[in-house]
């Protein structure tokens, strides 16, 4: 105990550690933010595919392509993440002409979690009331217009959500890439960790780890709930008589006759 | 003019296929508000998707202004509906847009330009008596405001037609008042085609000129309101005319007869001027009466005096009224 009290303090006031867990931060932020963004983009894309596609969708695709479609998402996703990264790091060599470091982690952090987002844009757009769907298709929109005004707009606050869920689901996939080459805290934790029994710095990264999780998960549900315009927002108290006002003009709107 | 000619849909199901709609033929004309009533499960909903073409007919035609529906290509078909709006039970808003936003949608859709189609928006608040809501979302608003939202979406493409699915259906009796005399001053105003879907026969008699009566995806009856209410010739007219039935079993061994209301102004003076003109004092044994369009629609079935002499000078006075047809009941059963 007094060892991993002793290792805490040096990892906490070393210079040298602060720059590592500094860079460690700084590895893990970038990386998980950018294929964050790619997961999300690609993840968008054929979330949607696979709501618009359906046989009942509001743009039918043919069902073998849908097959396909759901059959390799579901492969990937059954794939354990470390194994699929082994997998797929000859395509960071040829992507981004390496195959250790945080960078190289990148292309197998997108392609492990990108079915995984689908899966969870799929979830949140199947979300959209079917009749909010009808009734744009009696106005006159085209399959892209239910798509791009009307699906992804209503379902807005599901996909920060699942965007939130995402990040943090690629943050720890990016933690556990340490393991194989990549960059960041994962790699400081097992590094220090599990290689130089030095629990300490271990400690330092995951708590660091957390904290990002926590800020991410934060400002995420924050968002997501702000933007939810489904909910009645509580009537606050001093707006009492300003609402039983609107009540009452409202019953004496109904015995007048309109227009 | 709205035409269907012929139209059947069929549905698929586990136990083999369901017929919906079965060879229906209908005319609507322009600037009536046709009413499509049945029981549940009659077909209405699916005959009133049919037409703009929400459900794909699997035979017949959709004739709307002579043009084919059913043989437009999808982009013709999408500028057709635009001419042809729709509100429902469920409203159907979009949660995450103010009511203004809900509004200015579908000239979004046709390219209106925002400033425009704002200033559009904002005049269709004041016609459905919500100005003060613009900037306020579908969660924030009752059932009845969300449906004069709907409504003003509806409004905003300057459709001819209007299919009107339920829209009363999840409101109480007041705000369905309300937005009927909406949908009927829209109606006036406008000149706007209105097709009304409900079980609700009240809604009919409200504001429907013309009815179809629907049962078991084959229309059974059609024609002017007064004429189904005066005498509904099929079981399933009688049975949304008289929903409770005439109650025969209350009936005692006596004189009874049914007299029937046409149009007549008004049937309570009646029983009232036959006690004071003839001075026949009769039993109301039953009645189901209503007022359309300010006329007198229904039956009553009256208990004549034991007296035979009372009873004949009843009937003979009863008989000799404009506007009321009498018959006896003789196979009643107490």
């Amino acid at each position: 105990m007094d060892k991993v009290m002793e290792q805490l303090m040096e990892a906490l006031t070393s210079p040298r550690m602060h720059e590592e867990f500094l860079s460690g931060l700084w590895d893990t932020i970038y990386s998980s933010v950018l294929a964050t963004a790619a997961a999300c983009l690609l993840g968008l894309i054929l979330g949607v595919l696979l709501v618009a596609g359906e046989r009942d969708g509001v743009y039918p695709l043919p069902a073998p392509l849908m097959k396909a479609l759901n059959l390799i998402i579901n492969i990937l996703r059954s794939v354990p993440f470390l194994i699929l990264m082994i997998f797929v790091l000859p395509l960071s060599s040829v992507l981004v002409g390496t195959k250790v470091g945080t960078m190289a982690s990148i292309p197998p952090l997108i392609i492990a979690s990108t079915p995984f987002v689908a899966r969870l844009v799929e979830a949140a757009l199947r979300e959209v009331d079917k009749g909010v769907l009808e009734a744009a298709q009696a106005m006159g929109c085209s399959p892209f217009q239910i798509v791009w005004k009307v699906i992804l707009p209503e379902s807005l606050p599901s996909l920060i959500s699942a965007a939130t869920t995402s990040f943090i689901t690629i943050l720890s996939y990016g933690a556990m890439s340490g393991a194989i080459g990549g960059g960041g805290l994962g790699k400081i934790a097992i590094n220090y960790g599990y290689y130089k029994y030095n629990v300490g710095v271990m400690l330092v990264a995951t708590v660091l780890i957390v904290i990002l999780v926590q800020i991410i998960q934060s400002v995420g549900t924050r968002l997501a709930v702000r933007l939810d315009r489904r909910v009645r927002t509580v009537e606050r108290k001093g707006r009492l008589g300003k609402e039983r006002k609107k009540v009452l003009k409202k019953a004496w709107d109904a015995h007048r006759p309109r227009i | 003019m709205i035409e269907l000619k012929h139209l059947s849909k069929t549905f698929p199901t586990a136990e083999g296929s369901f017929d919906a709609l079965r060879e229906i033929d209908l005319t609507i004309a322009d600037g009536d508000i046709f009413g499509v009533v049945g029981m549940s499960g009659a077909g209405k909903s699916t005959l009133v998707r049919c037409i703009n073409l929400l459900e794909r007919p699997t035979a017949g035609q959709v004739l709307i202004d002579g043009r084919d529906m059913t043989a437009l290509p999808p982009k013709e078909l999408r500028e057709m509906r635009r001419s042809i709006s729709m509100i429902f039970q469920q409203f159907n808003l979009l949660m995450q847009r103010t009511c203004l936003g809900n509004i200015c949608f579908p000239m979004e859709i046709a390219g209106v330009k925002p400033a425009e189609a704002r200033k559009r928006a904002l005049e269709l608040l004041e016609i459905v008596g919500l100005p003060d809501k613009a900037d306020a979302y579908p969660a924030q608003l009752s059932g009845g405001q969300k449906q004069r939202i709907a409504i003003a979406r509806a409004l905003a493409s300057d459709p001819k037609v209007l299919l009107c699915d339920e829209a009363t259906s999840a409101l109480d009796p007041t705000t369905t008042r309300s937005i009927l005399r909406l949908i009927q001053d829209i109606n006036r105003r406008m000149g706007i085609t209105v097709i009304v879907i409900t079980h609700e026969m009240t809604v009919v008699e409200e504001i429907c000129s013309h009815v179809a009566i629907l049962d078991h995806g084959r229309m059974v009856e059609t024609g002017a309101v007064e004429e189904i209410f005066q005498n509904p010739k099929t079981e399933a007219g009688r049975r949304l005319v008289y929903p409770d039935g005439v109650q025969l079993d209350q009936l005692p061994a006596a004189n009874v007869v049914r007299i029937a209301f046409n149009g007549g102004s008004s049937y309570e003076p009646l029983i009232a001027s036959l006690a004071i003109d003839c001075g026949v004092k009769v039993n109301i044994l039953g009645a189901d009466t209503r007022n359309v369009n300010g006329q007198a629609f229904g039956t009553m079935l009256l208990g004549l005096p034991q007296d035979s002499g009372e009873a004949a000078k009843a009937l003979a006075y009863l008989r000799a009224q404009p506007d009321v047809t009498v018959e006896e009941v003789p196979d009643y059963h107490g």
